[in-house]
């Protein structure tokens, strides 16, 4: 993915979180964790921004079952997740392709996904490579099962379920309603015209770019690479 | 500088016996790899390893090299750099049996041990694929009247391994606000751990030091390891040599490419 492409995710990714009050980043997120902390910046402290293997962004004490924990009781308002299949449904598959348990081609796992799932109000669903392979119309497996009002920010597109499926919202920069829709593996119930997602100016690119790239960097170096170079 | 202390490394990875079954911090917590190469070199056989939630390096290292017959987690990955290759390669050639899981039912299984109880009950999870492919938990109607809820069995490990910043010469261990390290001494048998630096003294008996310190009541065996976590990181003492773990990455993906990986960093 390209930077300008991940910096319009990234604001994007703030956007929704506007007005949040506690924002936990899990494994493998460096998008997430770049637009959490922007969202932070605009927050006037008032957002705690928790990120996975960080030492400096890091509110826990209780180790790795506090933010689960934290999560049960409802004290955490924004999850993202990221998975090999996203379908129509916004069901999330983090395990694999093909039937398990002896499945076709093994992903990373389920991670936190099957729980967080019914336990955070605002789930986020983020994919990089925005394709009719990672987009499908039904997961193989369902790690978590999805519900409606859920948001996905992809490199091509913001979409967000509606009366049980994903429907298109806008589309970044560069794309149309029909790049898009032929690169995804359901169809989607759009208008003619889709509006084109808000870029982010200047200034918010600089930040990105500078001291939000700097602390993302922490755990995700070639995040912080690719937004420096 | 990726140069452990290999005796102290060898005297705990003796501990552990073939078959075990051995629960392991993920890569950002602390990971005793000094240990896990003298268990490569014996090579240790038959382990099971439990990742406390998810296995990363230290895993990929065992499994690739033949060490491990079971794994249960909730991942099994190199942070950044995706899928752990050697793993990926042995899952594909069907060298390894995977009991799936979600990171709060580790720790929870964990917790179950803690109290000396057979099961924990765990919020969410209900709706996952997962509850139907894991046919040893159980969902019940809450006794409360809440309604449905899952019961996931205790983890008792044989033993947990781990790599900590200091130890005091008494045996108690400092592990800050890495608790999970806490529940993982808590749950297991038995308890090794590898420390970067000994001190004299009593950490509990230091008020700021206390609570982030687990008692040597549950530690077996401290190892001095200095340099004992790399190429991981080690929280509050060194970052991560991400070159070295861009390399392995690469290298496992074939049994030639890990089997020259492993023969170089085991050589040093």
């Amino acid at each position: 993915m390209n930077r300008c492409t991940a910096i319009t995710m990234i604001a994007t990714i703030a956007r929704l979180l506007e007005g949040l009050r506690h924002v936990a980043i899990g494994a493998s997120s460096p998008i997430p964790a770049a637009g959490a902390l922007l969202a932070r910046e605009r927050s006037a402290g008032r957002m705690v921004v928790s990120i996975l293997g960080s030492e400096r962004q890091n509110p826990f004490t209780d180790g790795g079952r506090e933010l689960f924990d934290c999560a049960a009781q409802g004290r955490i308002d924004a999850f993202f997740l990221s998975g090999v299949q996203i379908d129509a449904r916004a069901n999330v598959n983090l395990l694999g392709l093909g039937a398990p348990p002896r499945l076709q081609k093994r992903f990373l796992g389920n991670f936190g996904a099957p729980y967080l799932a019914s336990l955070v109000p605002h789930l986020i669903l983020f994919r990089t490579d925005h394709g009719p392979r990672s987009l499908v119309e039904k997961v193989d497996f369902i790690s978590a099962p999805g519900a409606d009002g859920r948001w996905l920010v992809t490199d091509k597109a913001l979409l967000r379920r509606r009366a049980g499926r994903l429907q298109l919202e806008s589309v970044h920069a560069g794309e149309t309603l029909a790049s898009v829709q032929s690169a995804t593996g359901f169809p989607l119930d759009a208008a003619d015209t889709a509006p084109t997602t808000p870029t982010p100016d200047e200034a918010t690119i600089a930040l990105i770019r500078g001291p939000i790239s700097v602390s993302v960097g922490e755990i995700y170096p070639a995040f912080e690479t690719l937004m420096r170079e | 500088m990726d140069e452990p202390a290999l005796c102290a490394a060898e005297a705990l990875a003796a501990r552990i016996p073939d078959g075990a079954s051995i629960v392991l911090a993920p890569d950002y917590s602390g990971c005793a790899l000094a240990v896990v190469q003298a268990l490569l070199r014996r090579p240790a056989r038959h382990l099971r390893l439990i990742g406390c939630p998810q296995l990363g390096l230290q895993g990929d290292l065992l499994v690739g090299a033949g060490c491990v017959d079971r794994v249960e987690t909730a991942a099994f990955a190199l942070g950044e750099f995706g899928l752990a290759p050697a793993f990926d390669r042995f899952y594909r050639e069907n060298r390894i049996e995977v009991v799936e899981s979600t990171c709060p039912a580790i720790h929870a299984g964990l917790q179950a041990a803690e109290k000396g109880l057979h099961f924990m009950p765990l919020a969410g999870v209900l709706g996952s694929g997962l509850v139907a492919l894991r046919t040893d938990w159980k969902v019940i109607d809450d006794p409360f009247g809440a309604g449905p809820i899952l019961l996931v069995p205790a983890i008792r490990p044989d033993v947990a391994l781990f790599h900590a910043p200091l130890a005091d010469t008494r045996g108690n261990v400092w592990i800050g606000v890495r608790r999970e390290l806490m529940v993982m001494a808590h749950a297991a048998k038995r308890t090794l751990v590898s420390v970067e630096e000994t001190v004299d003294g009593d950490l509990l008996r230091e008020e700021r030091a206390a609570a982030g310190t687990i008692p040597a009541l549950y530690v077996e065996e401290v190892a001095h390891v200095p340099g004992g976590a790399r190429p991981n990181g080690l929280f509050t003492c060194y970052s991560p040599n991400f070159e070295t773990i861009a390399r392995y990455a690469s290298a496992a993906r074939t049994e030639a490419g890990f089997a020259s990986f492993l023969g170089e960093w085991l050589d040093r």
